[in-house]
């Protein structure tokens, strides 16, 4: 690219000309920092004001540009221009409406002033910082999909890939394709009206990607390790004595679930007592093999107990529900009642929870005489005439009843079968799952090898919102490996899953990054002289992107990168920057601006905000007309996670009295989209008082609070109260210097 | 995808909630032109309406920022709000369809200043607070509102103070003179995401919605928990404004109901566990009854079920409740039915009654799809295939999670619809 040269171009719309001096402003701009291109228009985003930037962009040579109007968040259709190397200062949200000028007061007027030529001196030396990205390329990015376990989910996840124009390698490690569901009979109703039955999918499509030259299958085999990273993933499969190893550009987890063990069952539902005590998937079986009879003897089975929530929902078993064993319970009553015309099928259950339209087929299974109870399997014993005695409480009723009947059929719960060693004490959030556990994938993380588990398992990242999410970028997990669910969601959550990989391969390619930083050009370049081999970078990088050499060296995998900054903030020798963000860019940024001398008794207090949370928030305060301290200074951060130390010191040296700090809440709950920064950012800061205490300042003066995007009522009080605060101590003895 | 002939490679969205957003932004994503049509003047959806998300009670606008974010970054996504769409006509890989653009009265100049509404004098009730409060007739939606642009009710463009408005724009953002027009686009694929409304709960007689000032639902609710709804997020009952300390959220108000919603609107039971959650940091001393018949918090959402049952200030009730009576006096509504775990009969004055009405498709009213060959399922939602993909709850009631899985799901379908040339 050739020279930079920048233009600034100054909105005094809205009210900004008639509060601030703009003519001051604009020599802020040209004399003091230097820019060679310094306008004013009276309103900037239309048609003429942009007319007049695109002019210059082409007549004078301008190739970067400031623009100083309102929040980045606003009018960002009209401010789009043909360069990376763009800046907005907001002169009217986060100035102009926190301000109270009306009434004309001169020392609020000069506090505005200086409040806006400080936000101006900071854009215009982060733009100067600011270079245009580079996007990663790499000659060897696959936009092959791989997917991991060939049941009903990994088969469709294949199939979508492929019938969207992309090759899908598919990997099994059993001998046939087909999972759990080709072990079972029928299918539970997926289409109006609801209240079918429906024949078993899965031989059609075991055909149906058996016969896709897109598909390339592996039987029994099983994944020995994966290297790399998104477009680069180096899969080595090992299949009978054979090792092959596929370049693959992003994965689907497909493992599906396990079920859990009924031998750790509570002994009031008998399993072992005798045969005829099954768990729901041996009478699926038994219902695909064709007669439903007693284990024990053969004879026809006729009255059936099934016990729902067998071990699910329970502190001392599986603590969640599964989602869809009251309709496969429901499916499994019909069976009989459809094999036996006088039989009689008993179904306890807890809840009855058949949502959506699945309430037709609850309805249905009523209809055709199931007896559905509200109760619990309180004891099992063989029957005098073979088959079982079972003691029921029934809670409706209220009444406690012995039934006769043939089998008692258990519905146990799903487990993921991603790297899971025990739902029930899943890692703590933030922490890779356990070493111990089985890997799908064995990843070369230096983090580890696993998926890192959200909880009881789950290997997603972000629960609502962005269910597809994980924590290793370029691998989405679909089916009961990330959620317990039924057939047709799974076959609905592979088929998302399928868009999320081949999103993901597409955007690798153009080098842009992924959620949440979407389409972001950046990517963290380093500077090996100054590393001291710390290990901080690779050990806090939410989503792994980090792994080191044998000596310790951080070696960066672009792709894995979201682009949060998180290595950047945790590198202790600044020696991790962006194109467009470093820690020079920001220490920088906040050097610049003017701290009045002690004696004019005017604080300054910086503002560290997350551009997710914090930002809109406070541009809501602005809309809100709510005044804020003059004395703030906000700096938008990525990510909390980019907070560097270096500028809490920089900040504190060049006289600044106070530092708030904005992030989104963390722990169990976390909201962070990049999982883990503003938790780290917290724990980063617990150190600062070393610092604080080495300059000899009061830790009090740099505070982290949670911000949520809505505290816009709040907030106000919050930041006033801070600088309240502050004013109330001694300004800091560095301004002096 | 070969194919690069601009209808096979732009996809339809109409709704902008967030199964419709969501369907947009992964689309685009992958590299497809997309156009979102939404019939409100911004978007967001129901889920914009909504204070905080179970389980993990934060804020929706978190992320419909991110969202909104990743509209304004990509130029393939563009955006029609105030617009529906008409008709559509032709096959995979080649439909034309027919947008009407609603007016605005207030144009893309607009700089959301609000100098407007200083001078506006004229009030309406607030639609987006289900008409709780009044709001001037130009407005803003509400305070994250996206695009972030105003706009003015048509009833109030034809009056004199609206052209006065003209001169009062700085930037010439205002023309009450706008009349609607009628777009034809070409696109390859069309996904219907048009969402759902709240079950009309005056249908629900025996609950006294409509008749008892202190009976609310579950979407109201949301507007009063939130701080910027009409109470500015105090908990207080209509009739007096009196703090909620006792109050009774009544499942299945209208749904698993063959006389109202047939099936089963999947969220209610976990609403009202979080808007327990909202009346009990509020008021630490108050105390929910939750009347339920099944209590459904599927898969991870028992842990959210678990939580809010640890709390002692939360009861639960096994029942439907039979009718709701008022007292004259107090204007108390008192819930009456009979516990069928105990046999025993009550009839409970609570300050506050929340019923929890379930989702009806918008697609079963007003947003049918202006095609031919679409078929409905009984309760009128959308099934798949013809023209359009259905995406959210325009198919079947989906939690949120379940909304962004299945339109994520759409936006491949609708991706491989439209490379398909028929």
């Amino acid at each position: 690219m050739e020279a930079k040269k920048i233009g600034c171009y100054i909105c005094t719309g809205c009210g900004i000309g008639e509060a601030m001096n703009v003519a001051a402003l604009e020599k802020v701009a040209s004399k003091e920092q230097k820019i060679p291109v310094t306008r004013s228009h009276p309103y900037l985003c239309g048609a003429e004001g942009v007319g007049m930037i695109r002019q210059d962009m082409a007549n004078e040579g301008v190739n970067a540009l400031l623009i100083a109007a309102c929040s980045h968040r606003f009018k960002t259709d009209e401010f789009q221009f043909d360069t990376p190397l763009l800046d907005r200062v907001d002169l009217r949200d986060k100035v102009l409406w926190v301000q109270d000028v009306a009434s004309g007061d001169a020392t609020a007027k000069e506090d505005l002033q200086m409040m806006a030529a400080d936000y101006l001196r900071m854009g215009s030396v982060k733009l100067k910082k600011m270079e245009p990205p580079d996007p990663f390329q790499d000659a060897g990015f696959s936009k092959d999909v791989l997917v991991v376990g060939g049941g009903i989910a990994g088969l469709t996840a294949a199939k979508e890939v492929a019938a969207t124009g992309y090759r899908a390698i598919l990997v099994e490690k059993s001998a046939a394709l087909g999972g759990m569901v080709a072990r079972m009979h029928k299918v539970t109703p997926s289409r109006a009206p609801y209240r079918e039955l429906e024949e078993n999918p899965i031989q059609a499509l075991i055909a149906t990607v058996e016969g896709d030259s897109h598909i390339k299958v592996y039987k029994n085999a099983a994944i020995r390790s994966t290297l790399g990273a998104p477009g680069l993933f180096d899969v080595t499969i090992h299949n009978g004595d054979t090792l092959t190893t596929e370049r693959v550009g992003s994965i689907i987890l497909t493992t599906g679930y396990s079920l859990y063990d009924p031998k750790k069952l509570d002994a009031r539902l008998g399993y072992g007592v005798s045969p005829d005590v099954v768990t729901s998937l041996e009478f699926e079986e038994m219902a695909k093999a064709g007669k439903i009879v007693r284990k024990s003897d053969g004879q026809p089975a006729r009255r059936v107990v099934f016990s729902l929530c067998a071990g699910q929902r329970d502190a001392n078993h599986l603590e969640y529900c599964s989602g869809a064993c009251c309709a496969y319970s429901l499916k499994h009553a019909l069976y009989l009642m459809e094999q036996y015309k006088d039989g009689s099928a008993y179904v306890l259950f807890q809840e009855l929870r058949t949502p959506g339209q699945g309430e037709e087929f609850y309805r249905r299974v009523q209809e055709e005489g199931g007896v559905i109870i509200k109760g619990d399997v309180e004891k099992v014993e063989k029957g005098a005439a073979g088959g079982l005695r079972v003691q029921i409480h029934d809670k409706l009723l209220r009444g406690h009843e012995q039934l006769e009947v043939d089998l008692l059929v258990l519905a146990t719960g799903m487990l993921s079968t991603v790297d899971t060693s025990d739902p029930n004490n899943p890692s703590p959030v933030g922490q890779v799952a356990s070493e111990e556990a089985a890997y799908v994938l064995n990843l070369d993380y230096r983090q580890g090898r696993s998926m890192p588990e959200l909880k009881w398992g789950f290997p997603d990242s972000h629960f609502i919102c962005f269910p597809y999410e994980t924590r290793r970028s370029g691998i989405y997990a679909a089916g009961p490996a990330r959620r317990p669910m039924g057939i047709a969601e799974s076959i609905t959550d592979a088929t998302g899953a399928a868009l999320k990989a081949i999103q993901a391969v597409e955007s690798v390619a153009r080098g842009a990054g992924l959620h949440p930083r979407a389409g972001d050009l950046s990517y963290p370049s380093f500077r090996r002289e100054g590393c001291t081999q710390c290990k901080r970078c690779t050990e806090e990088c939410p989503f792994g992107a980090i792994n080191e050499d044998e000596k310790s060296n951080p070696q960066f995998n672009p792709t894995r990168c979201r682009r949060c900054g998180t290595c950047m903030g945790a590198c202790p020798q600044k020696v991790i920057s962006f194109a467009n963000y470093s820690v020079d860019m920001i220490g920088s940024m906040l050097k610049e601006v003017e701290v009045p001398p002690a004696d004019d008794e005017k604080p300054r207090i910086l503002v560290f905000a997350c551009v997710n949370d914090a930002i809109p928030a406070l541009d809501t305060v602005g809309r809100n007309r709510t005044p804020l301290s003059p004395y703030v200074r906000i700096i938008p951060l990525r990510c909390m996670g980019s907070m560097s130390l270096v500028w809490v010191a920089d900040a504190m040296s060049s006289g600044f009295d106070g530092i708030l700090l904005m992030g989104c809440r963390h722990g169990e709950d976390y909201q962070c989209h990049n999982v883990r920064g503003s938790a780290l950012a917290e724990n980063r800061l617990s150190k600062v008082s070393e610092t604080l205490n080495r300059l000899q300042l009061e830790s009090s003066r740099v505070k982290m609070v949670e911000v949520n995007i809505m505290d816009a009522d709040t907030l106000p009080a919050l930041i006033n109260d801070f600088a309240a605060q502050i004013g109330s101590m001694e300004l800091n003895p560095y301004k002096e210097f | 995808m070969a194919d690069d002939r601009t209808a096979a490679r732009t996809i339809l969205v109409v709704g902008g909630g967030i199964s419709g957003l969501t369907t947009a932004v992964e689309a685009a994503e992958v590299g497809l032109n997309v156009l979102l049509v939404e019939k409100e003047p911004h978007l967001g959806g129901r889920v914009a309406q909504h204070f905080q998300y179970f389980p993990k009670l934060c804020s929706p606008t978190c992320g419909l920022e991110i969202n909104y974010q990743s509209v304004k970054n990509n130029p393939r996504i563009r955006v029609l709000t105030l617009a529906e769409v008409e008709d559509i006509q032709g096959t995979d890989g080649d439909y034309t369809v027919k947008i009407r653009q609603h007016p605005r009265f207030v144009n893309e100049k607009c700089t959301a200043c609000g100098e407007c509404a200083k001078v506006c004098t004229r009030q309406v009730p607030n639609t987006f607070n289900f008409g709780m409060n009044q709001v001037k007739a130009i407005r803003n939606a509400h305070a994250m509102a996206y695009p972030n642009h105003y706009f003015m009710d048509p009833e109030y463009a034809g009056s004199e103070e609206a052209r006065s408005l003209v001169a009062v724009c700085p930037v010439g953002a205002i023309d009450p003179t706008m009349t609607a027009t009628l777009l034809e686009e070409k696109v390859g694929s069309v996904v219907w995401a048009t969402g759902w409304q709240p079950y009309a709960a005056e249908k629900i007689q025996p609950y006294g919605f409509g008749r008892f000032a202190n009976v609310s639902t579950n979407m109201r609710f949301e507007r009063l928990a939130n701080p910027f709804g009409p109470t500015e997020g105090r908990l207080v009952r209509p009739s007096d404004g009196k703090e909620v300390k006792r109050i009774a959220f009544i499942q299945c108000a209208g749904s698993r109901d063959h006389n109202h919603l047939s099936h089963c609107s999947r969220i209610c039971c976990l609403a009202s566990m979080k808007q327990a959650t909202y009346v009990r940091r509020q008021f630490p001393d108050a105390q929910v009854t939750i009347y339920y018949i099944d209590l459904r918090a599927m898969d991870r959402y028992e842990g959210f079920q678990k939580k809010v049952e640890a709390d002692p200030g939360v009861r639960w009730v096994k029942s439907k409740p039979a009718r709701i009576d008022e007292d004259p006096q107090s204007r108390d509504p008192i819930v009456i039915g009979e516990d069928t775990l105990t046999g025993i009969r009550y009839a409970e004055p609570y300050d506050m009654v929340v019923l929890a009405t379930g989702m009806e498709p918008n697609s079963a009213s007003t947003a049918r799809v202006p095609a031919q060959g679409v078929a409905y399922d009984a309760c009128g939602f959308v099934i798949s295939g013809g023209p359009v993909l259905a995406a959210g709850c325009a198919a079947t009631p989906l939690d949120v999670a379940g909304a962004v899985q299945a339109s994520t799901a759409m936006a491949l379908k609708a991706i491989q619809s439209a490379a398909r040339r028929g």
